[in-house]
């Protein structure tokens, strides 16, 4: 299988900290990959050179086999790269509804439109309707989003995501600061998106993550430490190690 | 009647309804404009201060839609009311004298130096902005002071003549002719902006302005999305100035001067940014507050002015409209029907 996404010896460094360090990984397509590593390991960081929000020092980037290194972000997207924040970045003043129908349009090269309201656009406020429903989100569809609950507004987090139909998609941490009892909810959601999506977990929840992934990479300041099937790494005593104090479970 | 009632009210149970209610138009923005029709009758006396208003709203609307919807900042956007004052004044005198060519072409001419500026404008942080901004304004103030034999510098360009509006309607001493042509040009783009900011584009600039990281995430090219935003406004502002040179059939330097930019911007905190009728609201309330204290105490009226402009922003976001959207929203409250959004 040819590799969807691909870096070259990726490198990042902020002035004397290397927080990306000769990362090469390659994933295949329809991948359910999950990358772990302690706080500070460099996760977001790779994430941010994957999107293009950070330009690397040095190394290579290829989406579906071209070199994307240089792109700007909002280019990535058009190519089908996603992704989540670890933090939310959604727009308060918007509705749900309202950020949705925008994704979309964005995605169908309509969001220039300028003389017929968004509302008449049937097309697009579908799509967002059907993907709110989907998402569970249906119920504070017209609510600023600033006043939605934490948990809701995760799961907009990754609609929007959703929405521009990603080949690959980099979820950072989608559950983080969930409650647990609305954890199983967000990691629903992941689990029934179509396998033709390329799938990368951030998550420090290893139940979560050994549910999810089927390969698993561990970075450590900045490196890949580890990386294979999602078994082999659970047995591994050195990632135990890593985690000092995390508990593993088994699978 | 009901067909009449779902316009003004859309079902906002429904998705689409629930994103059309605030694109329709309500019973009082159409009872505004009527009353701005009616009061070339009603107070005919007035017409020249009513002219100063409309061509102010239209100036604050320019604003409006890049710093209430997309959240550019700036302190030099009189740079281009300046210029389509300049432009249209030229005309005026050299050759070109019908009004609504020369209100096009001082438009196009200012929405030019807007699609130039823009791309120095919109690189860098809020204050890069402000400064940039600003230095273009003075550099076209300095411009225009320099090349006094085109602009009449100091002295202000004199013997600029109009010909009547379409052909038909003079200019006259009173002033009539010029309410009406400004009340005209303000409500037709004062249309399209409103349908511009109810549109998908609308959208997406309140988009940029909340979150450019999320936007281009998205998949936006937000610079490239902001450039055409800046273009327009930048037109719209020069329109404004060429309304002003147009019926006052006179420019000086002080079309260009720092105080427009700032009193522009005062207009639209005052009247409340982000909202088109923040503008309008804004503008007639700076321009009667002016008059009214000017007269009381003209050497003063700053001060209130300055008063006012603090009570404002420190009590209540979002100007006089903020103020009057929270009554109408505890007056609903309280007659039991809910927030009308
Ligand atoms: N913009 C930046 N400038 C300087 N240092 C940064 C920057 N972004 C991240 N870092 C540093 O790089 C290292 C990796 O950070 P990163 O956010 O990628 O870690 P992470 O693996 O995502 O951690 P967490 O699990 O806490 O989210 C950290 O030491 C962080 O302080
Ligand atoms: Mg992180």
């Amino acid at each position: 299988m040819t590799a969807v996404l691909e870096t070259q010896s990726l490198c990042k460094a902020f002035g004397g900290l290397i927080a990306t360090n000769d990362v090469s990984f390659s994933l295949p397509a329809g991948a359910r990959h999950a990358l772990i590593g302690p706080n500070g390991a460099g996760k977001t960081t790779l994430v941010n050179l994957l999107t293009g929000v950070l330009q690397p020092t040095s190394g290579r980037i290829l989406l579906q086999g071209r070199d994307i290194t240089g792109l700007p972000s909002h280019k990535r997207v058009k190519r089908g790269l996603a992704r989540t924040f670890q933090i939310n970045q959604l727009f308060a003043d918007l509705t749900p509804l309202q950020t949705l129908v925008l994704a979309i349009a964005e995605r169908e090269d309509a969001a220039t439109g300028w003389w017929r309201p968004v509302g008449l656009r049937r097309d697009l406020i579908d799509e967002a309707e059907a993907l709110l429903l989907q998402l569970g989100l249906i119920d504070v569809r017209d609510q600023r989003t600033a006043t939605i609950a934490y948990g809701k507004q995760r799961l907009l987090e990754i609609a929007v995501a959703l929405a521009g139909k990603p080949a690959v998609l980099l979820l950072d941490e989608p559950a983080a600061g969930v409650p647990e009892t609305e954890r199983h909810q967000i990691l629903d959601v992941i689990a029934q998106l179509p396998a033709s999506v390329t799938l990368v977990l951030i998550e420090h929840d290893m139940q979560l993550v050994f549910r999810f992934a089927r390969t698993i990479s561990v970075l450590v300041n900045g490196g890949l430490f580890m990386e294979g099937p999602a078994a082999d790494i659970a047995r591994d005593p050195r990632v135990k190690k890593v985690y000092l104090g995390e508990e593993l479970v088994d699978v | 009647m009901s067909a009449l009632l779902t316009y003004f009210r859309p079902d906002t149970r429904t998705a689409s309804g629930a994103l059309l209610a605030p694109a329709r138009w309500q019973p009082l923005e159409i009872l505004f404009w009527l009353f701005a029709v009616s009061l070339f009758w009603l107070a005919p006396s007035k017409v020249l201060l009513l002219n100063e208003i409309a061509i102010l709203a239209l100036f604050a609307l320019s604003l409006d839609l890049i710093l209430g919807y997309a959240g550019i900042v700036s302190l030099g956007h009189g740079a281009f009311f300046g210029l389509g004052a300049y432009v249209a004044g030229l005309l005026g005198k050299h050759g070109l004298h019908d009004p609504v060519a020369g209100l096009l072409i001082s438009g196009g001419v200012a929405a030019l130096l807007g699609f130039v500026t823009s791309f120095l404008v919109l690189r860098g942080s809020d204050l890069t902005k402000l400064m940039v901004t600003l230095g273009v304004a003075l550099i076209l103030r300095e411009l225009a002071n320099k090349f006094s034999t085109i602009t009449g510098g100091a002295d202000g360009l004199t013997g600029v003549t109009m010909g009547p509006v379409l052909g038909l309607f003079e200019f006259d001493i009173f002033g009539k002719t010029a309410y009406a042509y400004s009340l005209a040009v303000l409500f037709i783009l004062f249309y399209i902006a409103r349908r511009l900011v109810n549109s998908p584009y609308g959208l997406l600039l309140r988009a940029i302005k909340g979150n450019s990281l999320r936007a281009g995430a998205m998949g936006v090219p937000t610079s490239l999305r902001l450039v055409i935003i800046y273009t327009i406004a930048a037109g719209y502002a020069g329109i404004a100035g060429a309304l002003l040179a147009q019926t006052s059939q006179f420019v000086s330097l002080d079309v260009l001067d720092f105080h427009r930019s700032a009193d522009v911007l005062l207009v639209l905190v005052l009247g409340g940014s982000g909202q088109l009728w923040g503008a309008v609201v804004g503008a007639i309330a700076f321009k009667i507050m002016y008059d009214f204290l000017a007269a009381i105490t003209p050497q003063y009226w700053q001060f209130w002015v300055g008063l006012v402009l603090v009570l404002i922003v420190l009590l209540g976001k979002g100007g006089i409209l903020g103020f009057y959207g929270a009554g109408r929203d505890w007056l609903a409250n309280r007659l039991g029907k809910g927030g009308v959004r």
